[in-house]
């Protein structure tokens, strides 16, 4: 999957993929013998991914590429045949007409009846014939759908997973329509609160444990399991923990009917009027891959895309909540000039006017490193002109095995890459400060970072000629600003970061801006041409090209060559 | 004249005899073990040499022996298949979950004569190069776990067991194991599960085969009480000698439970195929007969999971001649031979040996609903057929049991029943499913005629519906 751009030694051929031949539904196919498993190390290729390369599809509810396979719902369930060896000659029976006699799967005490595997568990072998649409398939199917649905509440138009239930799909697809079952029902806890983000309809759960793998097996957590027997077999939190974990929210994404809902997402939302856009995840520096889910400007969820070089399919729950703040009320809406509502045009001719009358040497550039690639182009082309100390401001936490980077800042090598702090970040603010203080450094840009807390506070930010600050909340360094200009959250833009590993990635525009708040490159392409640095784009792409030719780390690398997945590049 | 043939169980029952170690070895005790341990290489008419191991794997393969589990599988084979080429350890587990309803045999050895067991276990880790063994006993059994506990305290001061034993330079040690109260982990990979601290969820098969992929993901070999203590005896008699106990392909010995409308129940020894149905039930050495005045309705042969058979079906048992020609027999329910063919080609099985007899007294309904309550009760829910399906049949029975019956309530019960058979992970689904299929089917008079009976009650008002 990883796409990597840099000229590598002439590689090695590739092994030839050993290949079997099967027919799938009577037509003849050609299968790699193995495939990667969950964890990617090669195995015998399934019936399941067998009919799924011949273009079919295996209804399933337990199996999950990215899970270990449990092999428990039995929907996968698929009649199949093998050719008939001659025990003697140990060589394939042969039909009149010279093809391989095949034997049909039967159970072997009551040899009339069809026997099905479960395609998510079975390998493939040579010569075999698989039936994923014969009656005998179908029936086992449609048994075990009823199975599942007689003690279902089929609640369905109140239910969240509405519309992205496999419930619903395949009992529209597969399903019978009236149920035998005259029993009463079993009950179950409904609304259980398993979590401080996780909701439990164990009356829907159909049982397939892919919660309890992905807690278990990938987030590494033993706080899911089940307890009872049988039908009341019931899916609960260990007695006295909770189901708090930094990844609780993907087993909602997981949970193929509406049983795990999100406390945050749940009942607000019909899935369907959901718009989905492609973007980042950037409160950390890993970059997970998501969709924005909103309504009319309106962020609604953010929920992970899966991209095998970053973050499989999984994001954490921290970075998916992380969205709420791009609604909030008191965001930055106005251009200010000394406090008084102005435009664009203004505050932008006023700002290429003052650096124009800034002598060299006396701008610095703060920028922060949750700009985009491009912001940080331009901002570092501009001090560039004026021979203005750059730095940006790190920001640390806690990282873990899975995916959550130490790195809480999604562009940090942007920030390296473009320049703006080659070494570690933060080692000039002292510089600047003294600078300040000195009276050498008479103008400041301060970009997304509130600089009063890094050691530039307002008796010294007090002391410049002029301080034109860009953010999209405000703080005690928005406050003191002679110009202010309203920037955008990533969401409501377009542009890359580089996460922590080098893979540069795109993200896309979910909503409109607040306000008169403008895409920060925009205006930054507008005050570059101003001073005359750069010119010649007036759309990302333009400009996302033109700085992959200048910055030598991302030679070769084009806009429109990112896709969904981006491509990494060597950090 | 049809008798007991006491092998495994004879000094069990003796007077005076303990389950102690000094008291075994009086009887002859460990005598196997150091037979086994002095085995000779043996070379082969064609040249391929065995170790004393491979020896002694080959005395088994020879003997015949079928496990005495449930599945009457070739314990020979078993070790055959056994991945003696992982580099990882390889470890035997002895199934003492004796859980199946009627069956109380392995309880037999296991409270009276425990170092039997551990023998043949000593013998069978030796000859599998096994380093550490595992009895998994039913949590039911507390005395049972005390007493192994103890004899295997005893084995290990004697030298038998531990570190060094009997100055081979091998270590073997064998440890006890509790279950908790599940009858699924007396299915092998579930055991296997619940030894290693989890859930007794059975596992799928591929690609879990316990002699590849068994307890930590390594080769592992599973056997049952009975079965392991005929390794003792195979080593003593030798494969061959052993063979002609029973009747070919059934070879050796093993322990009937009996119970249920008979004069006499209890536990019997018999040779595998030298004894009938019949003589099982009603010979003085054995069940005695049924009760005054009573005639026999339905026979459980194998468990209570094994299909039921109905007093007068007859069968076609193919018989091997002495010329080897096969030729068909017409038998009676109670002329078939006690043993694993038989009573497979009789369409069910002789599963764990436990036999329970039904006289005319008894209702078909009220029996099978009660052996599917069992059923959807222990069904340890984890794949959607048996989960569901178990206790579907189990409320659909109880309804008929208390005046819900419906007329078409047997077919219903054959729809759930077909539907779980043959699509689940385990043989559990077979086991919940069978019961109900045979019993319907043999008897669907007496559904329908119950279901019937209800319908009417309602319609008249008499009765009041049980359910809705
Ligand atoms: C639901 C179920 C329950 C079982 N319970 C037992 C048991 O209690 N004891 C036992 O020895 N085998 C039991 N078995 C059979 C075991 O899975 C396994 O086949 C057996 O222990 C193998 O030993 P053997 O080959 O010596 O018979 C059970 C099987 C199933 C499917
Ligand atoms: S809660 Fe959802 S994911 Fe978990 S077992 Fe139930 S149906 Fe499967
Ligand atoms: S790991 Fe980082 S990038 Fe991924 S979702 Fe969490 S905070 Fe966002
Ligand atoms: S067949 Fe029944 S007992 Fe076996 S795994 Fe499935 S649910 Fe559990
Ligand atoms: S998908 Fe559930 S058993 Fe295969």
């Amino acid at each position: 999957m990883s796409n990597v751009v840099t000229p590598a030694p002439a590689p090695a051929a590739p092994p030839p993929v050993e290949k079997i031949r099967i027919k799938v539904d009577g037509r003849d196919i050609e299968v790699p013998k193995m495939l990667p498993d969950w964890q990617g190390k090669p195995v015998p290729t399934t019936m399941l991914q067998a009919v799924q390369i011949a273009g079919g599809e295996v209804p399933h509810y337990c199996y999950h590429p990215k899970l270990p396979v449990a092999g428990n719902c039995r929907m996968c369930l698929v009649e199949f045949g093998t050719p008939m060896m001659d025990p003697a000659t140990r060589k394939p029976v042969l039909n009149e007409d010279g093809t391989p006699k095949i034997l049909r799967s039967v159970l072997p005490y009551e040899p009339q009846t069809p026997r099905g595997a479960i395609a998510c568990a079975t390998p493939i072998s040579p010569g075999m014939e698989l039936y994923p649409s014969s009656p005998a398939t179908r029936q086992m199917r449609e048994a075990v759908l009823e199975s599942l649905l007689i003690n279902h509440p089929l609640d369905c138009p109140i239910c969240d997973q509405a519309g992205e239930c496999k419930l619903q799909e395949y009992s529209v697809e597969h399903g019978q329509a009236a149920s035998r079952f005259v029993e009463p029902k079993v009950h179950k806890p409904k609304a259980v609160d398993l979590g401080p983000r996780i909701i439990l309809d164990d009356e829907r759960c159909i049982l397939c444990t892919r919660c309890i793998r992905f807690t278990k097996d990938i987030a590494g957590d033993d706080a899911l399991g089940i307890v009872n027997r049988g039908s009341y077999n019931t899916i609960a939190a260990a007695p006295g923990r909770q189901f708090d974990n930094n990844y609780t929210l993907n087993t909602v994404d997981l949970c193929p009917v509406g049983a795990l809902t999100s406390k945050d997402f749940r009942f607000k939302m019909r899935v369907w009027f959901l718009k989905e856009t492609k973007s980042l995840c950037n409160s950390c520096g890993t970059g997970c891959n998501i969709q924005v889910g909103s309504r009319e400007n309106v962020i609604h969820r953010f929920e992970p895309r899966e991209n095998d070089a970053v973050n499989s399919s999984w994001m954490c729950d921290a970075g998916r909540l992380n969205y709420q703040w791009v609604g909030r009320s008191d965001r930055l809406q106005e251009v200010l000039i000394r406090g008084a509502r102005s435009t664009w045009t203004t505050a932008v001719a006023e700002v290429v006017s003052r650096l124009i009358s800034a002598p060299k040497g006396s701008v610095a550039v703060v920028a922060s490193a949750r700009q985009t690639t491009e912001e940080l182009y331009l901002l570092r082309a501009i001090a560039a002109r004026h021979g203005a100390i750059t730095d940006s401001i790190p920001r640390e936490g806690e990282g873990d095995r899975l995916l959550v980077s130490e790195d809480r800042n999604p562009n940090s090598q942007g920030v390296r890459l473009t320049g703006i702090a080659y070494t570690e970040m933060g080692i000039r603010l002292p510089e600047i400060a003294e600078g300040i203080r000195a009276g050498r450094i008479r103008t400041l840009l301060v970009f997304g970072e509130d600089v009063t807390q890094y050691g530039l506070d307002a008796e010294l930010l007090g002391q410049l000629e002029t301080l034109v600050v860009s953010d999209i909340l405000p703080n005690a360094t928005t406050a003191l600003a002679h110009i202010l200009l309203p920037g955008c959250a990533h969401v409501e833009k377009r542009g890359t970061y580089i996460n922590v590993k080098g893979r540069v990635q795109r993200f896309m525009k979910a909503v409109e801006p607040r306000g008169d708040a403008r895409p920060e490159w925009e205006f930054l392409a507008e005050i570059a041409r101003g001073l005359g640095v750069a010119s010649g784009f007036s759309t990302i792409e333009g400009l996302f090209n033109r700085m992959a030719g200048e910055v030598p780390a991302l030679a070769g690398v084009e806009w429109a060559k990112l896709g969904d997945g981006g491509v990494t590049v060597p950090v | 004249m049809p008798q007991e043939y006491r092998l495994i169980l004879k000094h069990a029952d003796q007077p005076g005899y303990t389950p102690d170690i000094e008291c075994y070895l009086r009887h002859g005790g460990y005598a196997a073990l150091r037979k086994a341990l002095a085995t000779a290489p043996r070379e082969l008419p064609d040249g391929k040499k065995l170790g004393p191991q491979e020896v002694i794997r080959d005395e088994v393969l020879k003997s015949g022996l079928r496990g005495r589990g449930g599945a009457g599988f070739s314990a020979g084979l078993k070790w055959s298949f056994v991945d003696r080429r992982s580099g990882k350890p390889i470890y035997l587990i002895c199934n003492a979950d004796e859980s199946e309803p009627g069956t109380f045999k392995d309880r037999q050895i296991l409270h009276k004569d425990p170092h039997q067991l551990i023998e043949g276990m000593i013998i069978s880790c030796w000859a599998n190069d096994v380093r550490l063994a595992y009895i998994y006993i039913r949590g039911e059994m507390p005395q049972g776990a005390r007493l192994l506990n103890q004899a295997l305290r005893e084995a290990r001061a004697k030298g038998f067991l531990g570190k060094n034993i009997l100055g081979t330079g091998i270590d073997i040690d064998i440890h006890v194991h509790r279950g908790a109260g599940a009858y699924i982990c007396g299915e092998e990979t579930g055991l296997i599960e619940s030894l290693e601290g989890k859930r007794a969820y059975p596992r799928i098969k591929p690609p879990y085969f316990p002699a590849v992929l068994g307890l930590y993901m390594c080769p592992t070999i599973v056997n049952n009480v009975e079965t392991l203590c005929h390794v003792k005896h195979i080593v003593e008699l030798g494969g061959a000698e052993y063979a002609k106990l029973g009747t070919p392909n059934n070879t050796g010995t093993r322990i009937v439970s009996l119970s249920g409308d008979v004069k006499n129940p209890g536990y019997f020894e018999v040779e595998v195929g030298k004894v009938t149905l019949g003589e099982i039930i009603h010979h003085e050495n054995f069940g005695g007969g049924l009760r005054p005045g009573r005639s026999l309705r339905a026979i459980i042969p194998g468990g209570s999971s094994s299909k039921v058979l109905k007093a007068g079906e007859k069968f076609k048992l193919r018989k091997k001649g002495a010329d080897g020609q096969m030729t068909q027999v017409e038998a009676d329910l109670l002329d078939l031979p006690y043993d694993f063919d038989s009573l497979q080609q009789a369409g069910t099985m002789s599963g764990s040996g436990a036999v329970i007899v039904m006289d005319d007294t008894r209702d078909v309904v009220d029996v099978l609903a009660n052996v599917s309550e069992f059923y959807a009760h222990e069904s340890c829910g984890q794949c959607t057929p048996c989960r569901e399906g178990a206790l579907w049949m189990s409320k659909a029975l109880h309804r008929m049991t208390t005046g819900g019956g419906r007329a078409e309530d047997a077919d219903y019960l054959l729809h759930i029943a077909q539907n779980i058979q043959g699509r689940t992970i385990c043989a559990f689904g077979e086991a919940a499913a069978w019961p109900v299929l045979s019993f319907v089917k043999k008897f669907k008079d007496d559904f329908v005629t119950r279901g019937k009976a209800d319908e009417s009650a309602r319609a008249s008002g008499v009765v009041p519906t049980a359910h809705h």
